[in-house]
Formats: C-alpha cells, structure tokens, sequence
C-alpha cells in the first residue's frame, strides 16, 4: 500500500532523524521509499518540513490535500502544514489535548513534551510522537522501527538505545490505549 | 513497482550521496568542492566512500572557494584522470571565470560540474539558473530527475566528457540534492590510469588567435553533441499519438510523471522526458515542431529548452507565460497547469503561505554575543555583514546588508567612501572565518591601501557550520580528518597590512565590548582595523566539553518582563511568559554560556550560584 506522509517541527527537534528512520524501515520491509527534507538556514530553529512516500511515486513531493498522515512536533505547525492532509488522513500533534485548534477532529494530540520530561529523555520527543503516528497509521510495523532504531543506534551505548526504543513504545501505547 | 524483489544491496541515499556514489562506481580519482546548500553533501560523501572502500589513489579536498576547487579538478582532468568539482549555484558564479574558458580548451580525462540549483530559493542569494551558464559558457548539461537518475548521469556524463573533450555539467536542484531514495548500489570502479599531460601550448596556454581557432572547434563539438544518442530526449509513452505534448526536465519530470498517471492522461497527451536541456538535440527539435502543434515545457527555473525550441507559436512555458518564472515549480502548480493545457478537472489545492517559525542563531552560539557587543560598541554603526549563520544576525539588527561572499569588507569600503568624513556613521563589518579565506583576503588588502576607516569583526567559530560544520583552512584538519596546514588568520590580517588586530573571545562580554569600542575609535582615526572573534561553534564540540563550561543562570522577581532580552538577544533559550509577564528559561535549550546576564539592563539574569531564587 502507498502512502504520503508529512512530518514538520522546529530546526534541531529531529524531523530529518525520524523521517529517515521510517523511511529505513519501510526500505527493510522491501517498499519503495521517496523522501524530501528541509537543509540549511531553516535548521537554525526555523520551520523544517519533510515529506516521505512510500510505494510508487517518482516525485518526491507530496502536494496538497494528498498526505495520509501528518506528524507535528510543535502544536504552531498543525496550521502550517494541515493543508498536506486529504480528506482520509490523520494528523497526530505535540501538544496538551486542550490546545488543538477546533474543527480539527482528524487530529490527534499527544502530549510527548509531558512524556519525556515525566521519563527524563527531553531527546526523544521526536520518537514519542513517531510511535503515536504508527499507532495512528499502520505505515510500518513498530517491530520494524525498533530494529531500524538498534540498527541506527549500534555504536552508541545501549542505554541511549533503550532510551530511544523506550520512547517509540511508549508514544505507540499511548495513542492505542486512548484510542 | 510498490514492492521490490529481496536479496538487492540497497540504502537509502540522499540525492548528493547518490550523486558521490556515482562518481566512485565510475571511476573518478579526484573530487573537490566548496560548501554551500544544496551541494554540501556531495563532497563528504565522496570521503566517506572513498574510505570505506579504500580508494587510496582519490584525491578529495574542499578548497578555499569554488574558483580554486575547479582549477584543481579541472587541471586534474588534463593530465588524463576523471575528475569532478561540486557547488552551488552562486558557487558557479565564483568559478564562472575557469568555467567559460576550460569550455574553449576542452579536456583529456573526463570532467564533471556539479552545480546545484536552489529553485525557491530555499537557502541562497538567488533562484539563478546553472543551465544558462552551461548555454553561455558552451557546454552540455544534463538535468536529473531524481537520486537515482543523478547517479546514473555521472556514468554518461563521463563517457560525453571523454568522447568529446569537453567539460560536462550536471545541473540538480534541491529536490534532487535533498531527496532521498532507495537506491541499489553498483560495484566501485578502481581506474588505475596514470597522470599523464601532454604538453600542447597552443591548447593548454592558448593566445588568443588559437583561441578564436579553439572556439571554432568548440562549436562543432557542440552540434555532434546535439546528435550524441545516449543523452538524447525520450518520450515516455511512444504508443500515444497526439497534437499536443509535455516537454519536461529535472525534477519536474518526476512531478509531471505522477500528475499524468493520476489524471489519467497518459493515454492521450505523449510525454517527453530532456536529459540534456543544452545543447537540445537538433532531431528533437524537428521531430517535436513537426508532430505537435501545441507543446507545454516544465522546466526549472529559466525556459532554456523553451528558448531552443524558439517557437512561441506553439510552444507554452516560462517565456511565454504560462508557467510561473519565478519560485519553485511545485507539483501542485504543475497539476494544474498541465490540467490546464489539457482541459481537464484536476483537484489541485495551492496552500496559502503561512509565515512559519523564522530561523535564529542557536542558544549559545558565540555569533549572539559578537553581534550584543558591536552594537554596544558602534550603536548608531552601518553593519555590512556576509554569507553565514551569521546572515541572521539581521533579527539582532545588526546586519544591514548581505550581498554575496566576502562583500562585506568592500561594502564597508563603499559605505566609507560614499560618505564625508564628518558625517560618516561608524562602519563595522562581519564576517566567518571561512567566508574571509573563501573572498574577503581581496577586499581588506583594498581597504588597507585605500585606508578606509573601518572595523572587521572576523567572526571566528573554527568551522563552516551554516553548511554542516565543513573544516576551513584554519582548522588544521582536511575531509578525511587527517592532519593537514593550518593557516593563521592573524599572520593572514597582518600579511593584508593591517596595522590593527585583536583577537577576543566574544562570550567575556565585559572585556569584549571596551575591546571593541577602542577598535571602532581606531579605526574612525586611524583607518582599517580587525578584531578576530574566537569562541567556537557549539555545534562542532563534543558534549563534555559543553557540560564543563555549563554557567548556570537564573531569572530573578525583579525580572518586569521588558522584553529587551527577547528582542535584542533573541536567544531561542529565552522565552516570555506573557501571563506572568516575566521571561522565564527553556532549560532543555540553554547551553549555560552565561552570556545573558550582561544583556539585562535591570540586572534580573544572574550567575545561579549568586542567586537566593529558585530556577523557573
């Protein structure tokens, strides 16, 4: 199955590590993977959006009203980036449930920012909210990211791994129990 | 194909590492580059592979700018080797001068431009288009589409290069330079060739009546290569037959692949895909006018195969209208164009453009505290400033203009001669450290014989870092990370001349901002002066380091929320709680750099070991 997904956030807050881990993953579930990133000055803290397909696509551009998941990791880009969305699709934002804009039922909030302060990994936001957008929309199984995660991760010490496994199961979890 | 058979050894490659990959599996001895978004990563990749796959007789380096990467590669080339130099756009621009006359020598072994356009512009100066330097200087260019089509060109651009003798350009842009796509790998190409240069003055030295016989000789190659079958257009669905046709290039040909199969179009409008929009090929051209009788080009950024096919009656595109000129072509606007031009439905949505987050300097970065204390130091000052992480010094205002690398230092010049010496504002340049090796060497031995009354700041953080933390000529280290000379910038500022020069670590503001004011007093007096800023970018040390340096700050009550630290510090680490009316600190972001506490004017920021308060 082909599928078009946005993940935007703030320079430094990992949009390009997650992108490239799910891309990873469904590559090692032998799919076809396409992604876009955002590079240079907008790094510095500035709005960094990327796009991943996978399935069968040559532009590596997904346009408008196309994506079937959105991933934020700032609340402020749930209106930036809402448009990418198709009628079907499903965003999952970083922020306190209260705070979603209204009208926005296809978007689901998960509150990564309180989770990793409350498990002490400020790094892992970026997995948390991976893990919730899985659960959301099956792109690739969490076995498969979790492997993609000890694969990327191999040099470094096992707890950070733990960490970074650790998040993504706990994002996961928390949007299918709230489900 | 959404599935893909197993057992193929495939990674998922950005377009500048599939560019690299190429370069290796087709036998390149000798790659060069300056940094500069999107072309980068082009370069570290070649390292990277050239390491792991041993590749002990490459040479790769990054040089001081682009002019020089391209003499090296290119001189590399005539003593018989397959070489490469990768830039940017504007880089093209620093090169243009070797680049339009290694087009009348021509070459021996094969030799690869990579000049990386930034349609948007999404990190650059301009949306210039490196094909019409390809047109002017005469020679081919071959515009991928994609990664894996990136690779595939350094392949065939060699075999033109060689075949014809000529210089070859491969012209991405940013989506193809920062896409990534799985690619299967090929096997690296171990060319053993040695170096050797024929000498051939006549060639290689030519005066300029062999020049004239040497662009004779540069035309004819270029109508062979017009007729050369492996770069020629291809049409993508030959079963259709139909008066009108879509003629597309680059990466609009991969956005225009996906809009006709989801129109459902494919069937009725035939497609042509151009590999080489210059010089277009003479067949081409014939068969296309003769076949259709209404033909739409996509194409970024300028209409160079438009402008070929010279046919404004039939022809619709960026001359002629109906595709946008400016911006980057983006799928959206190419469904609806080619929905359009054919008169169908399409569902096509352009969103609206919300301004987003703005960049700033990192929290902690040494620029912050160089750009607090120059305008203490020169308050009512013009700042001429450069191309850098530095540029963003403009929301701290205290970067005036930015015109292209290394003009701050003449800017500062024109500034000064432009006013009388009784009215003239003092005058601070900024500059990296690596922009003044790559262009501002030129301009201050200028300042300094012209003795114009201006301060130099060297923006001095050890690194290229806007572009991903690339070692300059001081930083004693080459791509590989091997030992190599490094340059002294003092030594350097003194050679130019200068009589003048400092250097400080900007993060002990106290000391700092005096240090400057006399400089600025000298320099109003006396004329040219340096001050060298040398504290090193954040991002390029190791977290231990950062943890010892940690400086733990506090807010205290009397903090009455001002707002002056938010504007003009504007560190991300800084935050105004509007409810509380009081700015309170993102911990998560501080690097603890301590800087702050010198920036409140009612002293509310306080080393926290001073402090009775409780951290927010």
């Amino acid at each position: 199955m082909n599928y078009q997904i946005i993940i935007s956030g703030a320079g430094g807050q990992g949009v390009l590590f997650i992108t490239r881990l799910l891309a990873e993953a469904c590559m090692n579930d032998n799919r076809h993977v396409l992604t876009s990133e955002t590079h240079g000055m907008a790094q510095r803290g500035g709005t960094v959006i990327s796009h991943l397909k996978v399935g069968d696509f040559k532009s590596p551009l997904i346009r408008p009203g196309s994506a079937d998941l959105f991933v934020a990791l700032k609340p402020e880009n749930l209106d930036l980036h809402y448009g990418f969305l198709k009628k079907s699709g499903m965003a999952i934002v970083n922020s306190s449930e209260g705070s979603l804009t209204a009208g926005t039922n296809r978007a689901k909030a998960l509150n990564a920012d309180f989770l990793a302060n409350q498990d002490n990994n400020p790094g892992s936001i970026n997995l948390y909210m991976l893990g919730g957008a899985i659960a959301l929309i099956p792109v690739c199984s969490i076995e498969k990211i979790k492997k993609q995660i000890e694969i990327r991760f191999v040099k470094k010490d096992k707890k950070i791994r733990a960490k970074a496994v650790m998040a993504l199961e706990r994002g996961f979890k928390t949007i299918v129990s709230g489900c | 194909m959404s599935r893909v058979a197993k057992g193929h050894d495939r990674s998922l490659m950005l377009g500048n590492e599939a560019l690299a990959r190429g370069l290796v599996e087709n036998g390149c001895r000798m790659a060069t580059s300056y940094p500069g978004t999107p072309a980068s990563e082009i370069l570290s990749s070649v390292a990277a592979w050239k390491k792991s796959e041993k590749l002990d007789r490459m040479h790769v380096q990054w040089a001081v700018n682009e002019k020089v990467a391209f003499e090296i590669a290119y001189t590399g080339s005539i003593a018989g080797l397959r070489t490469a130099v990768a830039m940017k756009q504007v880089g093209l621009n620093v090169a243009s001068d070797p680049f339009m006359s290694a087009a009348y020598l021509g070459v021996k072994g094969g030799f690869l431009v990579i000049s990386a356009d930034d349609p948007g512009p999404h990190s650059s100066q301009t949306e210039q288009d490196s094909r019409l330097y390809a047109m002017s200087a005469k020679v081919p260019v071959l515009d991928p589409d994609s990664p894996g089509q990136a690779r595939d060109m350094t392949g065939v651009g060699f075999r033109l290069s060689e075949e014809f003798e000529i210089p070859v350009m491969i012209r991405p842009t940013t989506r193809v330079c920062h896409a990534r796509q799985d690619i299967e790998k090929k096997k690296v190409q171990r060319n053993n060739v040695e170096a050797v240069f024929e000498k051939n003055p006549a060639r290689w030295a030519a005066t300029p009546k062999f020049r004239y016989k040497l662009h004779n000789q540069l035309e004819e190659k270029l109508k062979k290569i017009a007729l050369w079958k492996e770069t020629a257009p291809v049409c993508l669905n030959p079963s259709v037959q139909s008066k009108k046709a879509i003629i597309v290039s680059g990466v609009s040909a991969a956005h225009a692949k996906d809009i006709v199969r989801e129109l459902g179009v494919e069937g009725i409008i035939t497609l042509y895909q151009v590999i080489q929009p210059y010089p277009l090929h003479t067949q081409f051209i014939e068969m296309v006018l003769k076949k259709h009788d209404d033909i739409l080009v996509l194409e970024e950024t300028t209409g160079v195969i438009e402008m070929q096919l010279a046919r404004s009656d039939r022809v619709k595109g960026k001359n002629s209208g109906h595709v946008p000129e400016t911006g980057e072509l983006l799928p959206e606007i190419i469904e609806k164009i080619i929905a359009d031009f054919l008169s169908v439905k399409s569902g096509s949505k352009i969103l609206e453009t919300k301004p987003g987050r703005r960049p700033t300097l990192c929290a902690g970065c040494p620029h912050r505290a160089s750009f607090f204390a120059i305008k203490k130091a020169a308050p009512k000052g013009i700042y001429t400033s450069d191309i850098g992480c530095y540029t963003l010094g403009m929301n701290l205002k205290a970067v005036d203009t930015v015109l292209c690398m290394g003009a701050a230092i003449s800017q500062a010049a024109g500034f000064a001669h432009a006013y009388d010496d009784k009215k003239r504002p003092p005058i601070v340049a900024t500059m990296g450290d690596s922009t003044f090796f790559h262009a501002g060497i030129p301009a201050l031995i200028d300042a300094v014989v012209q003795n114009i009354p201006f301060l130099l700041v060297i923006l001095d953080n050890r690194t290229t870092a806007m572009t991903g933390n690339q070692p300059t000529p001081a930083s004693g280290k080459d791509v590989l990370g091997e030992p190599v000379t490094a340059i002294d910038i003092e030594k350097l500022v003194k050679g130019c001349g200068i009589k003048y020069c400092r250097t400080a670590n900007p993060m002990e503001t106290d000391k700092f901002i005096p240090l400057l004011k006399k400089a600025v007093k000298y320099s109003q007096n006396n004329g040219p002066a340096v001050v060298i800023s040398r504290s090193p970018c954040l991002l390029s040390l190791p977290n231990e380091e950062l943890r010892e340096n940690y400086k733990r700050v506090e807010i205290t009550d009397t903090c009455d929320g001002c707002g002056y630290c938010i504007s003009h510090f504007e560190c991300p680490a800084m935050v105004m709680d509007k409810e509380k009316e009081k700015v309170t600190l993102d911990r998560s972001l501080c690097t603890g750099c301590g800087v702050c506490v010198h920036v409140c004017p009612k002293k509310s920021i306080v080393p926290a070991e001073s402090s009775n308060v409780e951290g927010s």
